[in-house]
């Protein structure tokens, strides 16, 4: 089946302009906020985020990334050994971390992430903001920010394209698996 | 959104003679990764949680043996050491019924060292888990191998056409062995260096190594060298007649100040340790600024975490 597009490279840009806007509004302003975004394409969404903030609100929001591949439940059935990113943390403690990906679907990432900032330290508060919510949630995990809540089978497959990563346009498919 | 490799999941890391380069520099990565998780506030990753890893050193060694302890230990595997001194090897147990002892313990890795050359392919073929050659005999030593070449890696770069001279008892050597593989399979120009008794015929390292360069002269061999490798003289070779005197190896063969001085001006001194200091390296060079055998140490945690991770993913698929 051909993949079908559900957010162009504008649409996104919206949904990512919204999120900053109401991370600002929630966090009464974003000079206590960091942002972590999970390894590989949070990261990229992360920094974009940041930009954004910095624009409306002059504020230079930190920016870490998180690889969390030594903290997956299920390491042992994937193979063969995936690469891991780097992870780079901004000074966490006092500090509201908001976690940013690109897809929430399970939850286990998010799980893995929640531990792995543990070990690093205390945060104040954790967030999450996601793009793109597709729902099938594993564990009783939510998005406190959500670019768009896509309906999905669990045969169908979301992917997300950034220009950074991708070397392509952006772009958010439902793409069907067999 | 994982980005898996293209290469097939191992099972033992024996030796290093089939790794492919890709496979080695995806090593090295992961490496890389676990030296940065040994400088953060809380030094363990919950990766290898639940799982039981069984060192079985039948020979001794403190350095090989923590190491792969802290490794599985980051990784918060639970770890037993056992040791030939120990209980049953005494009492004439044979290495297969330990092995089944220590499977039916529950183990999913063994590190093995052994005196005998051969003695981790044997334990890998009673053991359903995974099996990491921690030294057997004079055949290979690959967890020392990976460390070293990291650590290379690390100071110098890419390692094709670099020259890296290993100087010392290459005839008996395991560390040197394996140290071929990965140099030559990563492209580097590799002289070995010694006297004709410690470094055998050189038959053998044309048919065998022809890409690897002998010498007799560690002042001709250091000229221009990246890297300066000097190994442990065991003092059985002197007993075993096949040295002179250790006085007279020493000022031909010992890494002093002004064989470093005609390498490379960034050479690196490594040393696999333990050290018989004024022999094989002055005490001068081998805490000199060119020296990195205390990161050689350091690496070799990470490495052997990098080890156990490549081994540990996929593990129960069928």
């Amino acid at each position: 089946m051909t993949p079908k597009q559900l957010m162009n490279d504008e649409e996104i840009r919206r949904a990512l302009k919204r999120i900053a806007h109401e991370i600002v509004e929630r966090n009464a302003g974003a000079s206590l906020v960091s942002l972590v975004g999970i390894h590989r394409r949070g990261v990229p969404l992360a920094r974009r985020l940041a930009a954004m903030i910095a624009e409306t609100e002059h504020v230079q929001v930190p920016v870490g990334e998180l690889d969390i591949g030594l903290y997956r439940d299920d390491l042992h059935s994937r193979g063969p050994a995936p690469i891991l990113g780097r992870t780079i943390l901004p000074e966490l403690g006092k500090r509201v971390v908001v976690l940013v990906d690109d897809v929430l679907y399970t939850g286990r990432t998010i799980r893995a992430a929640l531990n792995e900032l543990s070990d690093w330290g205390r945060p104040s508060a954790i967030q999450l903001a996601v793009l793109v919510d597709r729902g099938h949630r594993e564990l009783p995990i939510r998005a406190d920010f959500v670019g768009k809540n896509i309906p999905t089978a669990k045969n169908e497959r979301v992917d997300v394209q950034l220009s950074e990563i991708d070397q392509a346009q952006d772009s958010v498919v439902i793409v069907q698996e067999d | 959104m994982s980005s898996p490799t293209t290469t097939p999941r191992r099972r033992h890391v024996l030796d290093l003679d089939d790794w492919s380069a890709d496979e080695l520099r995806s090593l090295l990565t992961i490496a890389a990764q676990m030296k940065d998780i040994l400088a953060r506030p809380v030094k363990q990753v919950p990766t290898l949680r639940g799982k039981i890893v069984v060192n079985m050193f039948w020979e001794d060694s403190t350095r090989t043996r923590s190491s792969f302890e802290l490794a599985a230990k980051a990784l918060s595997a639970n770890v037993l050491s056992l040791g030939a001194k120990d209980t049953s090897v005494k009492k004439g147990e044979s290495l297969v019924d330990t092995v089944r002892t220590v499977q039916a313990l529950g183990a999913d890795y063994i590190v093995m060292r052994h005196g005998q050359s051969g003695a981790p392919y044997l334990v890998a073929q009673h053991f359903r888990g995974s099996v990491i050659n921690g030294g057997d005999g004079r055949h290979a030593h690959p967890s020392q191998a990976l460390l070293d070449l990291f650590t290379m890696h690390e100071r110098l770069g890419e390692l094709a056409d670099k020259k890296v001279v290993i100087v010392g008892d290459i005839l008996h050597s395991r560390v040197a062995r394996s140290n071929l593989w990965a140099l030559t399979t990563m492209g580097a120009k590799v002289v070995v260096c010694g006297p004709p008794t410690l470094i055998g015929p050189a038959k053998y390292w044309q048919s065998t190594w022809p890409k690897v360069e002998i010498s007799h002269s560690l002042d001709h061999a250091a000229e221009g060298a990246d890297v300066l490798m000097a190994l442990r003289l065991q003092h059985e070779r002197m007993e075993g007649g096949l040295l002179p005197s250790l006085r007279e190896y020493s000022r031909r063969f010992g890494l002093n100040a002004t064989r470093v001085a005609s390498a490379n001006s960034n050479v690196i001194v490594m040393h696999p340790g333990p050290m018989n200091e004024g022999v094989e390296i002055m005490p001068d060079v081998a805490t000199g600024p060119h020296s990195v055998i205390e990161t050689q140490i350091t690496n070799g945690v990470a490495m052997r975490m990098a080890l156990f991770y490549y081994l540990a993913t996929g593990s129960e698929q069928v």
